[in-house]
């Protein structure tokens, strides 16, 4: 017997009065009423709208029913009446074996339009276009299944102050502000391209990535790819995949600002090389006024390497780091914890003596900013690969920073020992010419203390990592 | 600078935070308003990380007065700042949500001049939505530890969610790195909220019209991995949370490299699939009622990153097993690896009209290979003997079903 439905309404009339003739479920072939065209017999009219005593069914089957209605599979009215059938004939409580083959099967179907619904949910883009003066919001979506009046009361409740319409190739609905009126499919290109608001959305899908996370593929178990086209955001996807492990690699890596000094790094970078083209060195404006280039000095298989601030006024004239009266401090200090200077890689954050003119025409040190720090960082780092320490001791917070920004703060992390990319030892101590300058005695004195413990904590790491 | 260079900074700086779902709650808008909660969230789109977008995840200004080491906004960090004013986050949350971007707003903040300074302005953006423009969206915000009283009271008014951030696992662990945060003043706004979640619901019970008071209840953030902080030790505080706060989830967020790094923390993300599994042992202990030393015993006080931590928990305790699915109680059932709370409800049902078989548990999805040895059906008993050698081999994921995704879809099911 072969029965022709429409949309649930019409298959319920049609499986009631099936179900009264008592038509078991292999003797039924439902089919779509829309291939009636097609069919050269003519169906068996069944329909019956009147109740049937006796014919109650649970409500969870009605419920299921109402999605499996918006399957597009032709199978889902047999599967349905075979249900039914079985519901009304002794197996009443059927619905709670969800493992049952037919149950289950009516599941699938169910689970398949719920996912595609929650898909439209999510996927649908409203375009804003103006219609005589008044915002009115149109979208284009492709669905799997017939879906849109399962779906369009979610969006009344959702949009209920906007005049929307969706647009899907086998049906459409629009919202006036008080009813939902529904319509024939409508094609791609009848839908407006674009909304003014499509840039800033792209801005904050590609803000809101997490390049460090990178995971295609659960992406697309939960996008799929064909929903893309409607996505403005899914324009930006191939740029985002392909420029992630760059922008991980310099979330790792502390982001490298340019070094201007790195324009002078000669071809060869052993230290002598280093050193010469160091004398050239005009990245910043401190080498128009110093006299000569103090670049750092020691041993390339040093193990030690120390970074301070800046050369002062004696080295300055002299070439050499760490020889006026805080290099004799430092020296006396290294002794007593057994480091031998003449075993260390000693240098500077930056290479020329900044000055100001003060009483007597005596040149008074001036603090390296920022910028110089900068700009001289590329011959710190060059020597350091160069020397590659098992530990880098950096005297004053300019050393410091030099390394880990200007945020580092030497009262704070003081004397701890880091592992670091430059070395797998690293920590920072007080300049020693800030023990010379300090003015209180007592603090002074107290900050003495801490820079021996400091330096021979350091001393002791390192003999640690032989 | 113009809006679209502010979102470019502030969603930027916002993406640490994992706390991003918008589930619970239900909400309607009026004739002319906008918006509507319904039970589950929906995930509008997802970005390549595999992490969905549901919620326009902002910070009000990434400029903040503290200097917590793993936080691109402390203080002492160099990156670009920026401010949106109130009216600017309620304009794009408007404009967003009217194209289905969205489902809601989840606005967090540096700390700025002072806690209740911050939360004021948080409070004032969600209050634009909600009174002025009858929004009906999601509003998650955060809830800045040590605000006053009165203006958590406020948030709590017009958000879905709050959140006020317990950031490490210990108070040990704060102190190294987020010097100005303790877990007294977190704890003291955590127990403002529930206290007052919990007493707008029983006001709701005598009268339906009585305000809500945060319906989605409140949630929480951990980072993990920028401490050496065992596993045992962070789902402690989280089942501590739960009990305490009644919280509705704690997020781990396995710690990110950030821009500018600080050489007292590790320059490496921990692997992300320890932050998954720390998301199946929580729901162990939520659902499962499973305990924290059952799944981290002091012998082993990290979960295995080989396999998810019900599995492991039953390869330790072999002598369990087998469990009849057919005769045993819920909760023993609960624990057989591989089976979730929504398989085992099924069975306990199929099982009253029923004999349960291998075909009905392949029907509902349970991954048999891995169950086998540890259940008798009414077709079925085990054949591999639990203590041989070779059960672990057998049961263990392959490699590749470790990955992420799986974990992930787990870690939202809850079926383990
Ligand atoms: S201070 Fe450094 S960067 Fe500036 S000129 Fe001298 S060597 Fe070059
Ligand atoms: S208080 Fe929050 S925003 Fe500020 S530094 Fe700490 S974690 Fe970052």
């Amino acid at each position: 017997m072969r029965v022709e439905v429409s949309d649930l309404a019409s298959f319920r009339e049609a499986a009631r009065g099936l179900l009264v003739r008592g038509v078991p479920p292999d003797k039924v072939l439902f089919t779509e009423e829309r291939e009636r065209q097609a069919s050269l017999l003519g169906a068996d009219t069944v329909a019956s709208s009147a109740p049937v005593a006796g014919l109650s069914v649970p409500p969870a089957f009605l419920d299921l029913a109402e999605r499996v209605a918006c399957h597009r599979s032709p199978e889902r009215w047999g599967g349905l009446y075979r249900v039914l059938w079985r519901l009304t004939h002794g197996e009443r409580k059927l619905l709670e074996v969800v493992s049952d083959e037919d149950v289950y099967r009516l599941h699938t179907l169910a689970k398949a339009v719920q996912r595609d619904a929650h898909k439209m949910k999510a996927f649908v883009r409203f375009r804003k276009v103006d219609r005589e003066g008044e915002e009115y919001f149109i979208a284009w979506h492709r669905p799997d299944h017939l879906i849109v009046r399962h779906v369009a009361p979610f969006f009344a409740r959702r949009f209920p102050s906007m005049r929307w319409s969706i647009l899907t190739p086998d049906a459409s609905v629009s919202w006036d502000r008080e009813r939902l009126t529904y319509g024939p499919g409508v094609p791609r290109s009848e839908a407006p391209e674009g909304d003014a608001l499509e840039e800033m959305w792209s801005t904050y899908y590609a803000s809101t990535f997490n390049p460090a996370r990178l995971n295609v593929r659960a992406m697309r178990a939960e996008m799929p790819q064909k929903h893309w086209a409607t996505l403005p955001e899914a324009r930006l996807i191939p740029e985002l995949v392909r420029g992630a492990p760059e922008r991980t690699a310099k979330m790792v890596r502390p982001r490298m600002e340019v070094s201007d000094a790195s324009l002078y790094l000669p071809e060869h970078q052993d230290l002598a090389s280093l050193a010469r083209a160091a004398h050239g060195c005009k990245a910043c404006p401190l080498h128009e006024r110093a006299t000569q280039t103090v670049f750092g000095e020691g041993p390339v298989d040093a193990r030690l390497m120390l970074v301070g601030e800046q050369p002062g006024d004696n080295e300055d004239r002299e070439g050499r780091p760490f020889i006026g009266p805080a290099g004799q401090l430092l020296d006396e200090v290294l002794a007593g914890v057994g480091l031998d200077r003449q075993q260390l890689y000693v240098t500077n954050a930056v290479k020329h003596f900044g000055w100001m003119e003060g009483d007597e025409k005596k040149r008074l040190h001036a603090k390296p900013g920022r910028r110089e720090v900068l700009a001289c960082k590329a011959w710190l780092e060059a020597e350091v690969r160069q020397v590659k320490p098992r530990m880098i001791l950096c005297l004053g917070a300019t050393a410091a920073q030099s390394f880990l920004g200007p945020g580092f703060r030497i009262n704070l992390s003081r004397g701890q020992v880091f592992e670091t990319p430059w070395a797998p030892a690293w920590m920072a101590t007080f300049h020693p010419s800030a023990l010379l300058r300090m003015p209180d005695e007592r603090a002074r004195a107290q900050a003495r203390l801490h820079f021996e413990e400091d330096v021979r904590r350091a001393a002791e790491t390192l003999r640690a990592m032989r | 600078m113009d809006v679209r260079k502010k979102l470019e900074i502030l969603a930027d700086a916002a993406k640490y935070d994992a706390s991003c779902s918008s589930s619970g709650g239900k909400r309607k808008a009026g004739k002319e308003g906008l918006g509507s909660v319904e039970g589950m969230g929906i995930c509008h789109s997802y970005t390549p990380d595999g992490r969905c977008v549901s919620l326009l995840k902002i910070l009000l200004t990434n400029f903040c007065i503290y200097d917590c080491q793993y936080c691109i906004n402390r203080i002492s960090s160099d990156t670009a700042r920026a401010r949106f004013t109130p009216a600017e986050v309620v304009q794009l949350t408007l404009d967003f949500y009217k194209r289905n971007y969205i489902e809601g707003l989840f606005l967090s903040s540096g700390v700025i001049k002072s806690p209740d300074f911050t939360m004021e302005q948080l409070v004032e953006v969600a209050r634009t939505l909600r009174e002025v423009h009858g929004f009906q969206g999601y509003i998650h915000l955060k809830a800045v530890p040590g605000a006053s009283k009165e203006l958590i009271d406020a948030a709590g008014r017009y958000a879905d969610r709050l959140s006020a951030n317990i950031e490490l696992p210990t108070d040990g662990d704060l102190k190294k790195l987020a010097p100005e945060k303790s877990f007294t003043v977190t704890g003291e706004t955590m127990k403002e909220i529930s206290s007052r979640v919990a007493q707008s619901k029983a006001e709701r019970e005598e009268s339906p019209k009585a305000p809500k008071f945060a319906p989605a209840g409140q949630s929480t953030q951990m980072i993990v991995g920028a401490t050496p902080t065992p596993d045992a030790t962070i789902l402690d505080t989280a089942s501590r949370l739960y009990t305490r706060f009644k919280l509705k989830r704690v997020y781990y967020s396995a710690y990110s490299p950030i821009p500018i790094v600080d050489a007292r923390l590790p320059a490496k993300s921990p692997p992300l699939v320890r932050e998954h599994r720390l998301y199946q042992a929580d729901w162990l202990l939520r659902f499962y009622g499973f305990r924290v030393d059952e799944l981290a015993p002091p012998e082993h006080p990290d979960l295995s990153l080989e396999m998810d931590p019900k599995l492991a928990w039953a390869l330790r305790r072999r002598e369990s097993f087998p469990v009849d699915v057919n005769r045993a109680a819920r909760e023993l059932l609960l624990r057989v690896p591989g089976m979730g709370v929504r398989t085992v409800d099924r069975l306990i049902r199929i099982r009253r009209w029923h004999r349960i078989t291998l075909a009905d548990l392949a029907r509902l999805r349970v991954p048999l290979t891995r169950v086998k040895p540890f259940i008798v059906t009414a077709d079925h008993r085990p054949t591999l003997l639990l203590d041989s050698s070779r059960l672990v081999e057998k049961v263990k994921p392959a490699p590749t079903q470790l990955s992420l995704f799986t974990a992930a879809q787990e870690a939202l099911t809850g079926e383990l």
